[in-house]
């Protein structure tokens, strides 16, 4: 089934795209369609326990099952927060 | 009318501020306390001297963030009114690129949920700034967002001091 793909920020410069168009199998969970994106674009590989994600622009858990035409958004930590995780780089404030 | 949650490419000025600022007092007089936070663009940050950040969104799952924060401040201060805007695109130091504004009765609740609206802003609104600074750029990134995420929500409530 086909899915759109969204990506943001760090993510979107890394992917060298905002916008991709993905087939994955029926039955793919939002997980699934994140390891699609990494076969396509390794350099992403390392942003894996950073990322959110948002399906139909609503966030959504990794094992959020996808259905055809959906919208998969990948988001990278936001600017603000708490910080947590080695991925995290937040600078001193 | 303005509405109460927004994003725009547009400058949080003077005029939007207090445009905004009197939709959330409400035309009834009720509330006695209207606090407004802005977040404005520093020109320093980590040492560096910063020339202009650009700011962009996800922007209908941040609307949906901003109208979540208000429903949480709602449930923890009842009646609360709020508006939260963002900016987005080019901004250069002393620019406001957020502005958050509560109304309530009395002040001590208008300063908390203003500072529990900007706390949550900053942990789960999809919005990320790159920094441009003198001799180089880069990503800021704070937290991977999650809006149920309960620790940091706590957080930010007891930010709010309440």
């Amino acid at each position: 089934m086909r899915v759109t793909v969204r990506l943001f920020a760090r993510l979107r410069d890394l992917a060298g795209a905002d916008e991709l168009t993905g087939e994955v199998p029926a039955g793919a969970r939002v997980a699934d369609v994140w390891c699609w994106l990494v076969e396509r674009h390794p350099a992403l590989a390392a942003h894996g326990s950073s990322v959110s994600a948002a399906l139909n622009a609503e966030y959504a858990r990794m094992d959020a099952a996808v259905s055809e035409g959906d919208e998969v958004a990948f988001l990278p930590p936001v600017s603000g927060g708490r910080s947590r995780g080695q991925d995290s780089r937040r600078p001193p404030r | 009318m303005h509405d109460l949650v927004g994003i725009t490419a547009a400058a949080l000025d003077a005029a939007r501020i207090a445009s905004i600022a009197a939709e959330v007092a409400g035309p009834d007089g009720e509330n006695g306390a209207v606090v407004t936070f802005l977040g404005t663009v520093r020109v320093t940050n980590a040492g560096r001297r910063v020339l202009h950040l650009d700011y962009e969104a996800f922007e209908p799952l941040a609307l949906r963030t901003f109208r979540q924060i208000l429903d949480e401040a709602a449930e923890r201060w009842p009646g609360v009114r709020m508006a939260v805007w963002h900016r987005t695109g080019r901004l250069h130091p002393g620019e406001a690129s957020v502005a958050i504004v509560a109304a309530t009765p009395h002040r001590a609740d208008a300063f908390a949920a203003c500072r529990y609206g900007i706390e949550r802003v900053k942990q789960i609104a999809p919005i990320w700034k790159r920094e441009f600074f003198e001799g180089g750029d880069v990503w800021i990134e704070g937290a991977t967002a999650d809006p149920h995420d309960e620790p940091a929500r706590d957080q930010a409530y007891r930010r709010a001091c309440v």
